[in-house]
């Protein structure tokens, strides 16, 4: 039976969606890597409970939780913005109440991020 | 024609939702989605805290005592099983991504594993802390 689809079109097997197994793939390796780095919040969290704030910046000023708490924030709020763009799309139909979301949610992940990098900047330098 | 009378064809539709009886596998599916949400949210909590590290004893104090509060201490909890539900069934999650655990007999016992070690981890993580186990790093 004759396509109306062109051949390049076919052999990137991207259908309707006009996406492929990016996302899929990048919420995967980026929760694979949460696995261990939670682990450590939480003992660090755990560790930090009642503490006073010198007892707070002793623990962040040391460059390794320093490193560790940064990537654990920016790459939770990669996996973040990722799993919400799912929930966006699942739930929300109107294409202009999407797209306002979409970036919404992209922009509160980088501003987190940037809030969280630069609160770690002046405790650890 | 515009007027020409419709047939009324009485299509299929599916049962809803609300019918049907809740298998478990059904409830840690929407709660993985709602504690990722939730999760979302308590970036800030997060972000919060080291602002207020970086800005100060009194900016410390003030997120202490707001975490120490009644209030406080449930959104912590609330946000100590998230991170633990999520956590758990996200392994489960990648284990289904490499074809183990399908079977439904597995998933249901999965699925109540995950709820079960979720909330030990919680509650074990603030008994700790009650029985003043925490603060190992002051």
């Amino acid at each position: 039976m004759s396509s109306l689809e062109t051949p390049l079109h076919k052999v990137q097997g991207l259908g309707s969606a006009h996406s492929g197994v990016k996302h899929f793939w990048r919420q995967r390796v980026s929760a694979v890597a949460l696995i261990p780095l939670t682990v450590w919040f939480a003992i660090s969290a755990l560790g930090l409970v009642g503490a006073r704030e010198a007892s707070a910046l002793y623990f962040l000023a040391d460059p390794l939780n320093a490193v560790l708490m940064g990537t654990f924030m920016l790459i939770s709020l990669y996996h973040m913005a990722l799993g919400l763009q799912e929930v966006i799309t699942d739930y929300i139909p109107h294409e202009g109440f999407k797209l306002i979301l979409m970036v919404l949610n992209t922009g509160f992940a980088f501003t987190v991020a940037a809030a969280c990098v630069v609160a770690l900047l002046r405790i650890a330098i | 024609m515009a007027d020409t009378p419709q047939k009324v064809v009485s299509r299929p539709l599916s049962p809803h939702l609300g019918i049907y009886r809740w298998p478990i596998t059904m409830a840690t599916s929407i709660v993985h989605r709602m504690t990722g949400v939730a999760l979302a949210g308590s970036t800030l909590l997060v972000a919060w805290w080291l602002i207020a590290a970086a800005s100060g004893p009194e900016a410390y104090d003030f997120f202490g005592s707001i975490a120490a509060s009644l209030l406080g201490q449930l959104v912590l909890f609330g946000f100590v099983w998230s991170l633990a539900y999520h956590l758990v069934n996200g392994i489960r999650h990648l284990a289904w991504d490499f074809g183990y655990g399908f079977a439904p007999s597995t998933a249901n016992k999965t699925g109540v594993l995950v709820f079960a070690l979720s909330l030990l981890l919680a509650v074990g993580a603030f008994a700790l802390v009650y029985l003043g186990k925490g603060g190992y790093y002051q």
